[in-house]
């Protein structure tokens, strides 16, 4: 028995609001967090782009994975590390519809850097975004590969240190080298000017991804006050004093 | 009819049964499945990719199902291991895909039958005894894959995966299922009635889900039904044994063979064979050895089938063991032990009046 997956699944087509909002309800994460800035760019974008009723998002696990409760889009919530996998199922078997992962750092850069890269190296037909805050938060604050030299976390104390934790990991630039990346990014959504780009990078990782042309990432910077030990209204100059420093806002790769 | 390896035959019956998406990473004795699907399948419209390790194929093959394509993936022994907290995640989040598990070996029983994963679930496992049956199963795995919305299991070996037989690869009818009207194809957005696959099934802020408490119970639940509902055995001779055989997939194969020579010498000896691994046929295993004074267990490793033919023979005091572990030197084929005087002389020992 063969499934057309060219053709909507069975019960009829669902019908959308003129405009939808797309937001069910409020977020519930802790106050200064810049996550939920992210999902209002991004779900403005599937707006702007009309492609509400064909987009498909894959989530990872994290903080962002209580989006789910309140996205308005068809979801796909997936293994800790795994969305590219998953999204890249998805997209090969519909391929008219636009399919994006919501990832966090410890999500991408830790657990599932292998997926990443390799969905780009195959140019899949997919934008991944991932949301860097340096820190796993939802578990409270440890270190992950995307943590700058000297942050505090609960699992480095005294700051990380190079001598026995390493460096970190610059995602967008691992993922800008590989020739099947057609639109690579990083953002940040610390000041108004930063969530307008943000919004901008989104939506021309969007179009690369509808055009055919390949991979697009969208790296965005995101605040976590509660995970960097920070009162809520210092975290993004916390921000900008620290990750925007190690990790360059711009775009790395474009068509 | 045509002459097939077994993994080509198995790949055209998974494309018969309308397999339109597999990812897969190369193991033997799984790679001949994953080689012929690599052109067999786009040859037929559908989509293969050469998955960079087993963690992201079973995921990609999550992600094709999830849009309600039929899908699958493979590998055998540590690459199924590799997989298993996929195939959890397909148990609990209810993604329907079939897993070919091309195996060395029979080593792979438990982490088939048991749940290899983490949570309450099975895996409904089909280990067919030859290539003809593997083309049956391959496409009653798809059926039940899709009746039950969850991952599924055939287990091979290297004689299913390389023995050239003539077989006949047609679409088999199974029956109805239901409509696949929670498949993702982003038409739910901005409908306030968009579809989510999440394992916690804690739907939407607007219209919450049952949650992981009354989801998972559902989940127990639907393995008791399948616990029940979906048992499949063979057996014969069983009826006026004194020594009952139980083995599975290949090894039944010799079993049988073995067992028939003996009866054709006047020997009481019957055979009986789950063909669902989970669920296991126990009540069916019961009722045929009820008159048996030894149930012998021929599998291919140190006992692992044995916990379940010692949970449901007749008399539990009755079981033996005589298989074992048994790999070529290759580590890629299976040992002496399985060799057809060797398993006469191991039934013969144990006595059979």
């Amino acid at each position: 028995m063969t499934i057309d997956t060219s053709q909507p699944p069975p019960g009829g087509r669902l019908v959308a609001a003129a405009k939808p909002s797309l937001l069910l309800g409020e977020h519930s994460l802790c106050p200064g967090c810049g996550e939920p800035v992210a999902l209002r760019v991004l779900l403005e974008v599937l707006q702007d782009l009309d492609i509400v009723q064909r987009t498909i998002g894959v989530v990872g696990h994290g903080c962002y994975g209580s989006f789910v409760r309140i996205m308005d889009v068809d979801v796909l919530q997936c293994l800790h590390g795994r969305a590219p996998a998953c999204a890249t199922g998805i997209k090969r078997m519909r391929p008219d519809t636009a399919v994006f992962t919501l990832q966090g750092d410890g999500d991408m850069a830790n657990e599932g850097l292998q997926e990443v890269l390799h969905a780009a190296a195959r140019g899949e037909k997919i934008t991944c975004v991932m949301l860097n805050n340096g820190v796993f938060g939802d578990t409270g604050g440890q270190q992950t590969a995307t943590t700058v030299i000297g942050q505090r976390t609960k699992t480095s104390l005294e700051g990380r240190d190079p001598a026995t934790a390493g460096y970190p990991i610059p995602v967008a630039d691992l993922v800008a080298t590989l020739r099947g990346s057609a639109y690579v990014a990083r953002a940040a959504v610390s000041t108004a000017a930063g969530v307008a780009q943000t919004k901008r990078m989104l939506r021309r990782a969007f179009e690369v991804q509808l055009s055919g042309a390949g991979f697009s990432l969208v790296e965005i910077l995101t605040m976590c006050p509660t995970g960097w030990f920070v009162p809520a209204a210092e975290g993004a100059d916390y921000q900008g004093g620290t990750m925007e420093q190690a990790y360059p806002i711009g775009e790395l790769v474009t068509p | 009819m045509e002459l097939l390896e077994g993994s080509a035959a198995i790949a055209e019956s998974a494309i018969a049964a309308g397999c339109r998406f597999f990812a897969g990473y190369p193991m033997s004795p799984f790679t001949g499945l994953l080689e012929n699907m690599s052109h067999k399948l786009p040859a037929a419209g559908g989509v293969f990719i050469n998955a960079e390790s087993e963690i992201e194929g079973v995921n990609m093959a999550i992600g094709a199902a999830a849009t309600g394509a039929r899908a699958a993936t493979g590998s055998c022994g540590q690459g199924i291991a590799l997989m298993q907290e996929a195939i959890a995640e397909a148990a609990l989040n209810e993604t329907p895909m079939v897993v070919f598990n091309m195996a060395r070996n029979q080593q792979d029983y438990f982490q088939c039958t048991r749940g290899g994963g983490w949570g309450d679930y099975r895996t409904i496992t089909l280990a067919p005894k030859d290539v003809p049956e593997a083309v049956e199963h391959t496409q009653r795995l798809f059926h039940l894959a899709d009746k039950y919305r969850a991952p599924v299991i055939l287990y091979g070996d290297p004689l299913l995966a390389q023995t050239r037989v003539g077989v006949n690869v047609q679409p088999l009818d199974f029956g109805e299922l239901p409509p696949k009207n929670w498949a993702l194809d982003g038409s739910g957005g901005g409908t306030g009635r968009s579809r989510q696959i999440w394992t916690w099934a804690m739907g939407k802020a607007t219209d919450p889900g049952p949650g992981p408490d009354r989801h998972w119970r559902a989940i127990a639940s639907k393995f008791d039904t399948i616990g029940e509902a979906e048992q499949l055995h063979e057996q014969s001779g069983v009826n006026d044994a004194d020594t009952v055989v139980v083995a599975f997939g290949s090894a039944a194969k010799f079993v049988e063979y073995v067992v028939r020579e003996l009866r054709a010498e006047g020997h009481r000896v019957g055979w009986f064979r789950p063909i669902t691994l989970w669920p296991f046929p126990g009540a069916a295993l019961t009722e045929a050895t009820k008159r048996a004074r030894r149930v012998l267990v021929y599998e291919l490793n140190a006992g692992q089938m044995l916990d379940d033919v010692r949970m449901y023979a007749a008399d539990r005091s009755a079981v033996r063991f005589i298989g074992g572990v048994s790999i070529a030197e290759s580590g890629l084929a299976y040992g002496e032990l399985l060799d057809a005087p060797v398993l006469r002389q191991l039934i013969l020992s144990e006595g059979t009046r």
